[in-house]
Formats: structure tokens, C-alpha cells, sequence
């Protein structure tokens, strides 16, 4: 099948604004790919802060009143967090429907997802957009070791998986603890790593579950990343709080052997150097292969594409931008009609691209993500938001989308015309059906409600 | 919703469908055999099986756990005795009274056949049912209920919650229901959509799923406005209690509830996994309240994906483990037992020198649950639902006859 504008859209990007389809024409591939050229877009929204300056921000705080009050409870990190998140979650959503190069856009949130963070945990609810914008965005038309480097040293993705204090048991931080507690008579708490960074980095970042890592390959990597951690605590220098921290006295001495490879440097460099194996590792390029194919193209993406987007990451070493051209001049991208159902955050944005409009400010905007299932950042669990059709079409999820949708044009419909929007935004792709359904609303409101309800705008149409 | 709203919505949701009706019959439910009830609340994240059943009475306990481990019985802060050697952690309070009134069974040591210790690939095995994750695209508790006469008229089963997990996805018809926030949309819009449907058989399907779904669960929606995140799980609940005391309604419901992977400040009596603990526990409290005479007839299934660590980690929690606990509740369960071959917590006791040993494989559990209290026949259950588990012999008597 021949690669439609609506298709192109809807695929690749957010859905169409009602001029989109007659910019992209005849050419939907050359759209897409000289939105390919130049950096990543940054976020237009202004007072943003970067993660360093928020997490500054808690430890001053902190210190001025512990210094007012001692004693006293301190004042809930949530009150703080919460006006920042939802600052940054209205950021990203104007970003993604003003957005001209919309596919940049999804790239964005699909790295965002592919490293996933969750606001969930109370640590990240402040950073999570920052994490987003200074270890995603600026790398999504780079490279893929650098994207890795810069996710496993943010202090979100650090945080997260609680490798801020992971410590190892022979690092000299660890002796140190143990001769002040028995000096002071008391029993020792024993130093030692956490895993959790390890292991998703393996799993889920990078080789993927299954590629053949063992739990010694878990627990040893665990070891080569003891003290990546975060700068803020007592002795640090206050002018780098926020910002990544190798603190060398934490970090488990000796060379390490990771998933049959030996690292013979030690601290920060090794653990630089097994991210850099990961990054270029076979079974890494599979693993981002499938799932850039799953997320663009199929739940079940053909085989053969899948290898070939996968040669594309290995011979030009990750260089991202090559992956996605393989993806979008391979036939079988464009010869696989599937109409994934879209995901909440793609079904709103598309809405609002349409109408042109958003549900208004921050608050209410965060209310839609969250009564739609897709909380901005909130994946619960690092293997970030499920991408198949069958998560997210469910009874409940598609009858709350209708409930939206009826409410979005109780507000908009005497002021847009869905009979004139429907072959606007959806082009080729409306069915006749829906088309005749809109034709017979009983109003303004009705049709658009049909509109934004109906199988072609719920679904992103090959 | 009015009165007139909800049978104008009963009309929509048969002429979208050609089979059932939705019929909302108000009579008390009355014990009749084949009714019982299941619930399976799946605990996302691994739940620390060490921390919700202590085995305080293990000489290693307390050298094992560290930071981690609770007093004694007896003392404040201290574990609820079940027996000489098991005890269960203070945030749960209602499970250890129904402990005592016969109507809980703790397992303990026990593990799906799953052996790494990735979250996503252990919840797949917990709820494929199989020995390996991503064999197969349905679930064991939809293949059971596929198997139950009647299943093909009426919904066997209710996912609560956005989306139906996997252990409930295949080829059984199941409903799926969570609460909402938004007025109603008009009947007439809602006709002319389940038209525009049409072509789409799965939108056509769900739609009709919501809408009869909506109709039963109402007031819980309006329940949910009421109460904040840390609630969710109660509301749920609520609302699963409102589809399973109805005479026809759903045999099964599913929910799952997150936020058990507590790699760091686990905490022992209070912190992080004690409030998780207590707020399960005030759910389960309030849910049998809810259920009212059903809760004689219902059993109450908790299971995580895998346990965590023995030892406390660098960061006072715990990493991902192997064998797990189990619980079964309700007054449809022949309790106060603790079933479990202990392995032990020395340190030449531990699976791979770290974790737990499992001793028990979970689907014997959850064959003994579906036999006796759904009535899963033992040929289903080996050739349909468990498929590769023969050597693994169902649990008896979990079920009150």
C-alpha cells in the first residue's frame, strides 16, 4: 500500500492539524525524513528547570528549615514536586501539538518510555520532565550510546533504581563504616550494592530479557556502577548538588567481567566502558530494533524488518537517524495495515492537533492524562507503558475516550465543523461510514463526538 | 444516572449484542452450589513474602533480615502469631483475624516455575500459567473459565481496572470496568456509535462490555470521587463487590494493585512496605464488609511474580527473589493453616546463596483453587489451563465443602 499523508501522521506523528495533510501532499517519506535533518527540537516553554536546579532547590530547603525549625517535620517534598511536574507535563504536551516536526515529538516519548523513569516514585516527580528534556530529547537524533551514557547518569534514571546509594561492600567507604560502628560499640549495618539499576540497564535498556545474562552478570555489573550516584550530600560541594556524582570511594575496587567481557579499568571509566559494549552489542540492536518496530509499524512486527532495522543500528553504530531512514524506506513498514489502537497520550494529543485546542490549564490538562490511563510519566514500573493494541483497548479505556470525546465537543462543537474537519485531518482514511454518520449527527456537537469516537480517529490508520 | 438512562442503556447494549440481555435482578443472593466466588488481586512488583509472612520462628531469621527483621509476638511492633514458626506482619490486622476465623490460608516458599528475576517475564509466567514466559497470548484463569458451562452467555469474569491483565485475556468473555469521572454521554450518541461500530468487531465488543458494565457499577463510580489515591484499591474493591453479590453476575474478578518492588527503605514495622501492607489490609477489610453474605461463598487469592532477597541490600531494601507467599482468603476457605515444606533461611538453605528456596510450585495452589471452588474439572485443568504442569499435583481441601 502506498504511504498515505493520513497515514503518515498518524504513524509517525501525533495526528493531523487541520492544514497537515495538503503541507505533506504526495510526499509523505520526504516529510518525514527532512524532519530527520538538524537537532531535536527543544521545548518552547519557558521557566523550566533543569533537574539540578529542582534538586538544589529541595536541598536548600531542607537546610534552611531544619536551621528555622529543628524538629519540626519537613515541609512535604509532594507540595514542591507537584507545581513543577505539572509545569513540565503542559510543556511537553504544547510541544507535542504545536509541533511541526510531530514525529521528533514521538520520538521523544517513545525513548522516554524506552528509558522510563515513573513520577510514581516521590524522588523523580520533580525531575521527570527535566530527565526528559536533558537525557532524551537531545540525543533522539544522535546516538544511541550517548543517549545511553546520559540516561544512566541522570540523576532521575540514578534515583529511580536506587543506585544513588549503592555502595561496594569492599569499597574503602564500606571499611570506613565498619570500623566507626564498632569503635562507637554498635552493631554494623553492612555496606553494600543494590541491583536494581543494574539489571533494568541489561533487561530492559539495553540486551534485553532472555539475550543470555546471567545473575552474576546482574550482581557484577552492580558492582562496576557502586558509586554513580548524585551530588548533594554532607561534604559534597554544594555549588554541583543535582547533578551526577562518581564518588570513587564507594565503588567496589578490581576488574569485573560482564556478560564475558573483562573491564580491567576501574572506577567511573569501567562502568563507562560496559555501557559502551552494551550500546553496540547484537543483541541490544534487536531488542531497540523490535521495539521501534512494534511501536511504528504492529504489535507483531514482521521478522524481516525487524533484522533489517537491526543491521541498520549495528553498522552505523547506533546513529540513530540511520534506524529510523531504514525504518521508513523499507516496504514492509508501509505494506503492513495494522491500525493500532492509539496509546491515551496519542489519542488526546491527536484530538487536540484536530481541534486545535488543548482541555485548557495545567490541572485540567493533567486530569485528562490521568482519567485516560496515561498519567504524563507515570509508567509504574521501568519497563515503562505496555505497546500493544490489546493494552490499551480495553472496555473501560475506549468507553472513557468516548466520554472525553463527548465532552470535548459539548465544549467546541457549535465552533467546529466535523464534516469539514473529518477529511481534514483524516484524509483518504475516513471511511465512508463514518463520514455518513457525521452527515446524519443530529448536531454540531453529536458529529464531532462521532468524529473524535469513530474507528479512523481512534485508530492510527496505515 | 436516572432510572430511565439505565434501561434505555440496557436496550443499546442487547441490540448491540445479539446474545445478552443485561438483566440487574436485586433478589438477596441465596447460597447455591457452583456459585462460588474468586477473586485474584495480582501484586505487582514482587512482594517481600519474608516482610507479609514473617518466619520469626526460623533460627535465622533475625540474622538473615537484618534491619528488616520484626520483633517477636507479642511485642509492639512485633509479628501476629499464627503458629510457632509464622507470623504475619503487623499492618495485617483483618488478615490475622481471619487467620483465626478459619478463613485464611498462608503459602509460603512458593513460586511460579519461573527461575530469573525479571518483573515482566515473572508476571507473565504468574499469569500465563506455563512454565515460560511469552508462550502463549492468554491467560489461566480466562482458559479455566472458558471451560465452565454457561460461560458463553454471560460474562464469567471481570477485570477491574483500565485494561484486562493477561491472566484474564483469551478466549472466555470477560468484562472489564473502571471507575469514571465524566457525565454520562447520551443514549442517542451511544446508539448511533455502537452503529458506527459495526465494522470494527473489536470496538463493537467493548463498547457493549462498557456499557453494560456501567450500568452495574455506578454507585462506585460515584464512590470513587470521593476518596484519594491511597483509597484506589478500596474503591476497587468496592466496585468488584458490587458485580460479584449479583446472582448473575461475574463468578471471577480480577484487580491488581502496584508499588511492592521496595528495592530501597523498605522499612521493617513502619516505613514504606508497612503502609502498602496496611492499606491492602483495610481494603480487604472493607471489601468483605461490602460482599456481605457473599463473602461466605468467596475466596480471596493474593500472589506476586517472584519473592525478594533473604539479606537486606546496600540501600535497606530488597533485590529480586525467588520464593514468595500466598494468601487465600474468605469465607469460602478452609484457613487458618500455614502450608508450607520449609526450606529454611541458613545461609546453605538459600537458593543461589540469596534468595528463598522455593519448595512448592504455585499452580498446585491455584489447580486446588480452581477445582474446588470453581469446579475446573483435573482434565482442564491439565490439558487446557496448566498445560505443561502434570507433575505438579493440585493442593486439597483448600475449599470449604
Amino acid at each position: 500500500m502506498a504511504p498515505s499523508a493520513a497515514g503518515a501522521a498518524n504513524r509517525f506523528g501525533f495526528g493531523a492539524r487541520p492544514t497537515d495533510l495538503r503541507s505533506i501532499g504526495s510526499d509523505p517519506i520526504g516529510w518525514l525524513d527532512q524532519q530527520l535533518n538538524g537537532d531535536a527540537p527543544g521545548v518552547g516553554a519557558v521557566g523550566l528547570q533543569s533537574s539540578s536546579q529542582v534538586l538544589m532547590q529541595v536541598l536548600q530547603r531542607k537546610q534552611s528549615q531544619r536551621a528555622a525549625t529543628p524538629g519540626q517535620p519537613l515541609q512535604k517534598l509532594g507540595q514542591l514536586y507537584r507545581p513543577i511536574y505539572l509545569a513540565e507535563a503542559q510543556a511537553r504536551l504544547r510541544s507535542a501539538v504545536e509541533s511541526e516536526r510531530p514525529w521528533i515529538e514521538r520520538l521523544v516519548h517513545f525513548w522516554s518510555n524506552h528509558f522510563a523513569v515513573s513520577a510514581d516514585k516521590l524522588a523523580v516527580t520533580g525531575i521527570a520532565g527535566a530527565y526528559e528534556r536533558e537525557a532524551i530529547r537531545p540525543h533522539v537524533l544522535g546516538s544511541f550510546t550517548s543517549m545511553l551514557l546520559a540516561v544512566e547518569q541522570h540523576p532521575a534514571m540514578l534515583l529511580y533504581l536506587d543506585n544513588q546509594r549503592s555502595i561496594g561492600p569492599n569499597s574503602r567507604a564500606a571499611a570506613l563504616r565498619l570500623r566507626r560502628h564498632s569503635t562507637a560499640g554498635r552493631q554494623p549495618t553492612r555496606a553494600d550494592i543494590n541491583e536494581n539499576l543494574a539489571r533494568e540497564a541489561l533487561e530492559l535498556h539495553t540486551l534485553g530479557v532472555g539475550s543470555g545474562y546471567t545473575q552474576t552478570d546482574v550482581t557484577t555489573f552492580a558492582k562496576v556502577l557502586t558509586g554513580w550516584s548524585v551530588s548533594g550530600g554532607p561534604g559534597d560541594d554544594l555549588a554541583n548538588a543535582g547533578r551526577f556524582e562518581f564518588r570513587a570511594s564507594w565503588h567496589e575496587p578490581g576488574e569485573k567481567t560482564v556478560f564475558g567481557v573483562r573491564y580491567r579499568q576501574d572506577g567511573l571509566e569501567q562502568g563507562l566502558a560496559v555501557l559502551h559494549t552494551l550500546a553496540r552489542h547484537p543483541a541490544t540492536a534487536t531488542h531497540i530494533a523490535t521495539k521501534l518496530a512494534r511501536h511504528f509499524v504492529a504489535d507483531e512486527p514482521p521478522p524481516g524488518l525487524v533484522a533489517r532495522l537491526a543491521h541498520a543500528f549495528l553498522d552505523s553504530d547506533g546513529d540513530l537517524p540511520t534506524v529510523y531512514r531504514a525504518l521508513l524506506e523499507s516496504e514492509q513498514t508501509w505494506s503492513t495495515e495494522v491500525g493500532k489502537f492509539k496509546t491515551p497520550t496519542d489519542y488526546i494529543v491527536s484530538a487536540y492537533r484536530a481541534l486545535q485546542v488543548t482541555d485548557g490549564d495545567e490541572r485540567r490538562s493533567f486530569a485528562t492524562f490521568e482519567l485516560l490511563g496515561q498519567r504524563p510519566w507515570s509508567p509504574g514500573s521501568p519497563a515503562g507503558w505496555p505497546d500493544r493494541t490489546e493494552d490499551w483497548d480495553g472496555a473501560a479505556a475506549l468507553y472513557k475516550r468516548v466520554e472525553w470525546a463527548a465532552a470535548l465537543a459539548a465544549r467546541l462543537g457549535s465552533r467546529r465543523v466535523a464534516a469539514d474537519l473529518a477529511p481534514a485531518v483524516l484524509g483518504r482514511r475516513l471511511s465512508e461510514r463514518t463520514r455518513l454518520a457525521i452527515g446524519r449527527a443530529d448536531s454540531a456537537t453529536q458529529a464531532l463526538t462521532l468524529l473524535l469516537a469513530s474507528p479512523d480517529f481512534m485508530r492510527r490508520p496505515a | 444516572m436516572t432510572k430511565k438512562n439505565w434501561n434505555r442503556r440496557e436496550f443499546i447494549v442487547s441490540s448491540a449484542l445479539t446474545a445478552s440481555a443485561v438483566t440487574v435482578p436485586r433478589f438477596a443472593w441465596a447460597r447455591a452450589p457452583g456459585e462460588g466466588r474468586l477473586v485474584v488481586i495480582i501484586l505487582r512488583g514482587a512482594l517481600d513474602g519474608l516482610a507479609a509472612v514473617p518466619p520469626y520462628g526460623d533460627p535465622h531469621y533475625a540474622n538473615a533480615r537484618g534491619v528488616l527483621a520484626l520483633d517477636k509476638p507479642g511485642t509492639t511492633g512485633g509479628v501476629l502469631r499464627l503458629d510457632a514458626t509464622f507470623g504475619l506482619h503487623p499492618a495485617l490486622g483483618f488478615l490475622h483475624e481471619c487467620y483465626h476465623a478459619q478463613q485464611l490460608t498462608v503459602v509460603h516458599a512458593v513460586s511460579t516455575a519461573y527461575r530469573e528475576r525479571s518483573h515482566f517475564d515473572g508476571q507473565d509466567v504468574l499469569e500465563n500459567g506455563l512454565r515460560r514466559p511469552h508462550e502463549i497470548n492468554s491467560g489461566w484463569l480466562n482458559r479455566a473459565l472458558d471451560s465452565l458451562s454457561g460461560a458463553a452467555t454471560r460474562d464469567a469474569g471481570i477485570a477491574l481496572g483500565n485494561n484486562v491483565p493477561l491472566m484474564m485475556r483469551g478466549p472466555a468473555r470477560v468484562a472489564a470496568w473502571s471507575p469514571s469521572r465524566l457525565s454520562d454521554v447520551d443514549d442517542d450518541t451511544l446508539q448511533r456509535l455502537a452503529d458506527l461500530y459495526a465494522d470494527d468487531p473489536v470496538l463493537s465488543r467493548r463498547l457493549a462490555d462498557a456499557l453494560a458494565n456501567d450500568a452495574i457499577a455506578t454507585d462506585a463510580s460515584a464512590d470513587r470521587e470521593r476518596v484519594g489515591k491511597r483509597e484506589q484499591l478500596a474503591a476497587t474493591l468496592q466496585a468488584a463487590a458490587k458485580f460479584l453479590v449479583r446472582r448473575e453476575g461475574p463468578r471471577v474478578a480480577v484487580l491488581e494493585t502496584r508499588g511492592w518492588d521496595t528495592h530501597a527503605n523498605q522499612g521493617a514495622d513502619s516505613g514504606q512496605l508497612a503502609q502498602r501492607l496496611r492499606v491492602l489490609d483495610a481494603a480487604l477489610r472493607e471489601f468483605r464488609f461490602a460482599l456481605q453474605e457473599v463473602w461466605e461463598h468467596t475466596a480471596v487469592l493474593l500472589v506476586t511474580e517472584f519473592g525478594r532477597t533473604v539479606a537486606v541490600n546496600g540501600t535497606r531494601g530488597t533485590d529480586h527473589g525467588t520464593g514468595a507467599a500466598a494468601f487465600l482468603a474468605g469465607g469460602a476457605v478452609r484457613g487458618g493453616r500455614t502450608i508450607a515444606d520449609w526450606p529454611g533461611l541458613g545461609p546453605k538453605a538459600l537458593y543461589q546463596g540469596r534468595d528463598l528456596t522455593p519448595t512448592l510450585d504455585l499452580r498446585a495452589v491455584l489447580k486446588g483453587v480452581l477445582a474446588e471452588q470453581l469446579g475446573v474439572s483435573a482434565n482442564v485443568l491439565e490439558r487446557e489451563v496448566f498445560t505443561d504442569s502434570r507433575p505438579v499435583a493440585p493442593l486439597r481441601d483448600l475449599i470449604r465443602v
